[in-house]
């Protein structure tokens, strides 16, 4: 039988037929949806969770391979640099049970603070990687890097990006087939789990007798295919970029590499034998191209032609390799001058109000990752910092150890929910501990928002929807050392004010928590507004364009005719704000901004 | 079946239900035979930012994503996020217009202003190809604003000549039972409105 599946949910697939026992991960763009999937179409047969962090999710599946157990972590390129710890080590280890890594890079940063190519990882750690083209792909390269990881006693890589997690092609469905290999716990394999330096020199030579091995298995894996077409030019390629070349030039021959890492050197070398000109096709750095090129292999064209950066489509494969012979399409209308339209925060969210508190309060804002990053934008302008989780919390410190007492009021830091319990806990003890006095703002939105609402260890549900145990921000923080510990309704604009105000003006470590607050898009959790929607009163209106600081997609402004030019009280104006009902939840921050009165509550 | 490949471009604003109108598109013509494949391009989590998404068919489909210029079929849901794309399509590409507004940040804060007479635009270059529908006002007939994606894939499987009962049966597959009878009016709806 054949469905059509995005790439994400045919990894989902491949793990579940491949008799996957225990999958975790954190929720991570483009890689989310593969436990969602697993947790919600497979849970009978896979115990799944979201791990507080990625780092967590690996060390789980490593224990459940160790078990005997088909484990599967999964996360976006990002996640692999914290979960990067583990995952040195478990190459050394190997596995019992079949282990596989997804890692999913997000070339043209989609949704992501860089954009680094996870295929140095698989070089860096000697561990193997495989990368799918389209989602047929996906679930079969899955399903085959169970079975290797066990056959070459290593945890296997999975690289996708963007493209490919999040297409959508038909895909053959198989049967689930569970492991053949038994579980249970075995102490006379200390020697292969227990990195000790003893047994370290040990694995150390194993690894790189295995990656010899795998090299061997590289010529003859079935998805290393040479295809002969006119033997002028020979393209080396995977992934999507196979897709996008072979969609603009079919008529050239091409070796498609499934396996990237480590490389299948005899199957290079017999195509750029059987090939007059080789080029190199990769998004992101020259990995395949540093490789061949110091195999003594002479490259026409790699990234001379193509960008490092960004990510790739049919167009830029077609201009690199064409040239000046490349003839682009008539344009027909200037649309790079039409307005954007970027992501926004969703109408009524309860980050407006905060980061609007600390733009009028003049703060420099350590963000974090997270749907807040959008407040980064005009007219908010309210984020002034990213750098990866939980870096908001100690860079807020870091910069206040800095200023010292002149940093008081200047400075605060902001930090999701889901966020904070990923990598938030050890920068806040450390504020304790070193005797700081930096403010961190949790917004408890009491989802994971921006990667698609997935629970976390604060929501008090598991993956599967289960009710558990949920930690509390305050007692937590009480528990690190913190003593101002405030917690704040965002949506009451002048108390949220005041709150930060007094809690970054303190010389002691402070953490401000917000209530009531879920995502707007919240399934669960709904906030009760008092109002239905909010509206202008026309004639009260001076558009003198306050509200709009708020950058709420609800408000509207536009320009006034002679007849109009009055207020009822007679001001001047050039135009008047005007709320979309259908848009506007009844969140009343405009109506608290408005100085003259003229936004009002519309009683149901 | 023909070698070449079919592409259609669905865009809209984040929240209008693009990626739903192209999922039913994905299985209707999967299931008449066809290779398909779809691609959703957009930033961050989409809160209501630009969404377009790609849709390809034919007897053998590569690339997930089509050739800037290369677009046959462009559907919006929104006529700025039509425009957005008019360099797409290919001389002779058809568009298909909801004849909605949604205002972009920088002409609600009165800084830019929403492009005028976008079909007008459209009809230069491609005159007798430009259809457009009251996507929103229909959909509110029928009971429910947030049926317009579904009233405009309605509109567009006129273009095609496979059976009512084919797009039905799909549209309701991606749909909870409580909203199918809004969604086959809606879809209906469309399909008059162009019919």
């Amino acid at each position: 039988m054949e469905k059509i599946l995005q790439g994400n949910y045919a990894i989902a697939r491949g793990a579940w037929e491949a008799g996957v026992k225990v999958a975790c991960a954190y929720p991570g763009t483009p890689s989310s949806e593969i436990l969602t999937a697993l947790s919600q179409e497979y849970k009978g047969d896979v115990l799944t969770e979201w791990s507080p962090n990625e780092k967590v999710a690996l060390e789980v599946a490593i224990g459940a391979s160790f078990a005997g157990a088909r484990a599967m972590a999964s996360m976006k390129h990002v996640g692999l640099n914290v979960a990067s710890d583990p995952f040195m080590t478990v190459s050394y280890t190997g596995v019992k049970g079949g282990l596989v890594i997804i890692v999913a890079d997000d070339p043209s940063s989609h949704s992501s603070q860089n954009e680094q190519d996870s295929r140095h990882w698989a070089r860096f750690g000697k561990v193997p990687m495989l990368e799918p083209s389209d989602s047929q792909e996906c679930k079969d390269f899955t399903k085959l890097a169970f079975e290797m990881s066990e056959q070459f006693d290593t945890p296997f890589l999975v690289r996708t990006e963007t493209r490919v997690s999040h297409s959508f092609s038909p895909v053959r469905l198989g049967e689930r087939k569970e492991s053949p290999i038994p579980l249970g716990l075995d102490k006379k394999d200390a020697p292969k789990y227990t990195m000790v330096p003893i047994y370290v020199r040990i694995r150390r030579k194993f690894v790189e007798e295995r990656m010899r091995k795998l090299e061997e298995f590289a010529n003859s894996f079935e998805y290393n295919v040479i295809e002969m077409n006119d033997p002028r030019i020979g393209v080396i390629t995977s992934g999507v970029c196979y897709n996008y070349t072979k969609e603009v030039f079919p008529e050239y021959s091409y070796l498609k590499l499934g396996m990237v890492w480590p490389l299948p050197k005899k199957i290079i070398e017999e195509f750029s034998r059987k090939v007059k000109k080789i080029i190199i096709v990769e998004q992101l750095d020259p990995f395949l191209e540093t490789e061949i090129r110091s195999m003594g292999i002479k490259i026409f064209h790699g990234k001379d032609v193509l960008p490092n950066h960004y990510e790739f489509s049919p167009e830029i494969v077609e201009r690199a390799l064409k040239g000046k012979r490349y003839k682009p399409p008539k344009m027909r209308v200037p649309t790079d001058e039409l307005p954007l339209r970027p992501p926004n925060l969703c109408p009524g969210c309860s980050h407006r109000p905060l980061f609007y508190a600390i733009k009028k309060l003049g703060l420099f804002t350590f963000g974090d990752i997270g749907c807040y990053t959008l407040a980064t934008a005009p007219p908010l302008n309210a984020i002034h910092s990213t750098v990866c989780m939980g870096a908001g919390v100690g860079g807020a410190f870091g910069a206040m150890k800095a200023l010292g007492k002149e940093g008081l009021g200047k400075c605060c830091a902001v930090i999701g929910d889901s966020t904070f319990l990923h990598a938030g806990i050890p920068p806040l003890m450390d504020i304790v501990y070193n005797k700081g006095n930096s403010t961190t703002i949790i917004l408890d939105n009491q989802t994971t928002g921006m990667t698609g609402l997935q629970e976390h260890p604060g929501t008090g549900y598991t993956a599967t929807g289960e009710p558990t145990h949920r930690i509390d921000f305050e007692e937590l923080a009480r528990a690190l050392g913190v003593k101002h510990i405030r917690k704040v309704d965002p949506y009451n604009l002048k108390e949220t004010m005041e709150i930060i105000k007094e809690e970054v003006e303190r010389d002691e470590p402070s953490v401000i928590i917000t209530v009531n607050s879920p995502c707007m898009l919240h399934r669960r959790e709904k906030r009760k507004f008092e109002h239905p929607f909010y509206r202008v009163l026309t004639e009260k209106c001076r558009g003198c364009g306050l509200c709009l600081e708020a950058g709420c997609p609800a408000i509207s402004w536009r320009a006034v005719s002679e007849e109009e030019a009055l207020t009822q009280d007679g001001h001047k104006r050039k135009g008047v704000v005007q709320i979309n009902r259908l848009q506007c939840p009844g969140c009343g921050l405009c109506s608290q901004i408005c100085k003259f009165e003229a936004i009002v509550p519309v009683t149901a | 079946m023909e070698e070449r490949v079919t592409n259609v471009l669905l865009s809209g604003v984040g929240g209008q239900g693009t990626i739903l109108a192209s999922d039913i598109l994905c299985t209707v013509f999967h299931e008449m035979g066809y290779d398909v494949k779809k691609s959703e391009v957009h930033g961050m989590a989409q809160r209501g930012g630009d969404v377009t998404t790609h849709f390809r068919f034919g007897k053998k489909v590569y690339s997930p994503l089509i050739k800037y210029g290369e677009v046959d079929y462009l559907v919006s849901m929104e006529l700025l996020e039509g425009l957005r794309y008019i360099n797409w399509l290919k001389k002779e590409g058809k568009v298909l217009l909801n004849l909605q507004e949604i205002f972009p940040p920088a002409v609600n804060l009165g800084k830019m202003k929403y492009p005028e007479d976008i079909v007008g635009q459209f009809k230069k270059f491609f005159n007798g190809r430009v259809f457009t529908v009251q996507g929103l006002d229909l959909a509110i007939e029928c009971g429910d604003a947030r049926a317009t994606n579904i009233v405009i894939l309605g509109a567009f499987s006129t273009f095609f000549d496979f059976s009512e009962e084919v797009w039905e049966r799909n549209l309701l597959r991606h749909l909870p039972p409580k909203i199918h009878e809004l969604n086959l009016k809606a879809f209906r709806a469309g399909r008059r409105a162009l019919s």
